[in-house]
């Protein structure tokens, strides 16, 4: 028994790959595969929102992936092939959109939020420094003082 | 009073952000084709590929593209309204069917019935990456000078049917907007 499971076994580690989606075919250009790779793991897959066009297997990213490589072996632009891009998808397509003013709040929002934070700390900071700060004796609580400790340890601090 | 009242103001407009936010379906993006001219495209007919179909030649009507596909889940529980809708006349529907394998989609028309004045073809998926499709069903009203004036991506249902498709549709036709 342990041995038919261990040929079950063998048989699928050897035929399993066989039985994936077949890779898709590389491009007689490394350079350029190195390019759409490095260009689609800045796309967003809009069927699986949380992958990148680079690593999702879905059919669309493929065919995304596809008319990409062909606008590069047609000699576009990056620039070129992501403003294609975004008239049909949108700006949702881009995992950093581009700063108009539809982003202002996305792209500048921390910075206002760590300004704010920023300030409010100094203020707290400030607020905490006026409270310890030394605040010297009148001469009234001095005398007070003197005398509940009696006459000698007020000479002896004087 | 204000150091109460201040972390209370921020996290009660943290909390509307996140309702919102949760609130929206994710799968709904925005499409900037709405009031951008429709793709053109010719594509061979699918019931009689020697025929072919341009988005050109539905020039001065109002008419709906509609992307379908034989193995698309929701496009079934789309289709009896699709039915229902072309009967009606309202607004002549245009298939594209996309990715599909042609036996599939002759068989799922006759099984299940055609709305469409046609459908074309389109094999490879480039006509619908023109029109920004990234889930079937997605549905398109085009208008008389062939611009694209709505589109729902996902199943259309009677509701936006009749409180957006249909009296857009109309409007269009009376050439009020």
């Amino acid at each position: 028994m342990p041995r038919l499971i261990g040929l079950v076994f063998l048989v699928l580690v050897v035929f399993g790959p066989a039985l994936g989606k077949d890779a898709q075919p590389l491009a007689n250009d490394p350079a350029l595969e190195k390019r759409l790779n490095n260009l689609s793991k800045e796309l967003r897959c809009l069927v699986c929102q949380n992958e990148t066009l680079a690593d999702s297997q879905a059919d669309l990213a493929e065919d995304l992936r596809r008319e990409i490589r062909e606008q590069m072996q047609a000699g576009k632009s990056d620039q070129e092939i992501i403003n294609f891009l975004t008239q049909r998808y949108g700006q949702f397509i881009l995992y950093r959109p581009q700063v108009t003013p539809t982003t202002y709040l996305l792209w500048f929002g921390p910075f206002v939020l760590l300004l704010a934070g920023l300030v409010i700390l100094f203020k707290y900071i400030k607020q905490r420094r006026d409270l310890i700060e030394e605040q010297p004796l009148t001469v009234d609580q001095r005398k007070m003082a003197e005398d509940l400790l009696g006459s000698d340890s007020g000479k002896e601090s004087a | 009073m204000l150091r109460y009242l201040l972390p209370l103001g921020i996290f009660i407009v943290l909390v509307v952000f996140l309702a919102i936010g949760l609130g929206r379906d994710p799968h709904e993006v925005p499409s900037p084709l709405i009031n951008k001219a429709a793709p053109t495209f010719r594509l061979p007919q699918l019931k009689d590929p020697s025929k072919t179909f341009s988005a050109e030649e539905m020039r001065g009507k109002v008419w709906i593209l509609n992307v379908w596909a034989s193995w698309c889940i929701s496009c079934r529980d789309e289709h009896p309204l699709l039915i229902e809708y072309a009967k009606s006349g309202a607004v002549p529907i245009y298939g594209l069917n996309y990715k599909d394998q042609r036996d599939n989609a002759l068989q799922w028309l006759s099984e299940l019935g055609d709305p469409y004045v046609l459908s074309a073809a389109d094999e490879d998926g480039r006509v619908a990456i023109d029109y920004g499709v990234y889930g079937a069903p997605e549905t398109y009203l085009i208008d008389k000078n062939g611009t694209i004036r709505f589109k729902q991506v996902g199943a259309v249902t009677p509701d936006v049917w009749e409180k957006t498709i249909l009296p857009l549709a109309q409007e269009l036709n009376r050439g009020t907007k």
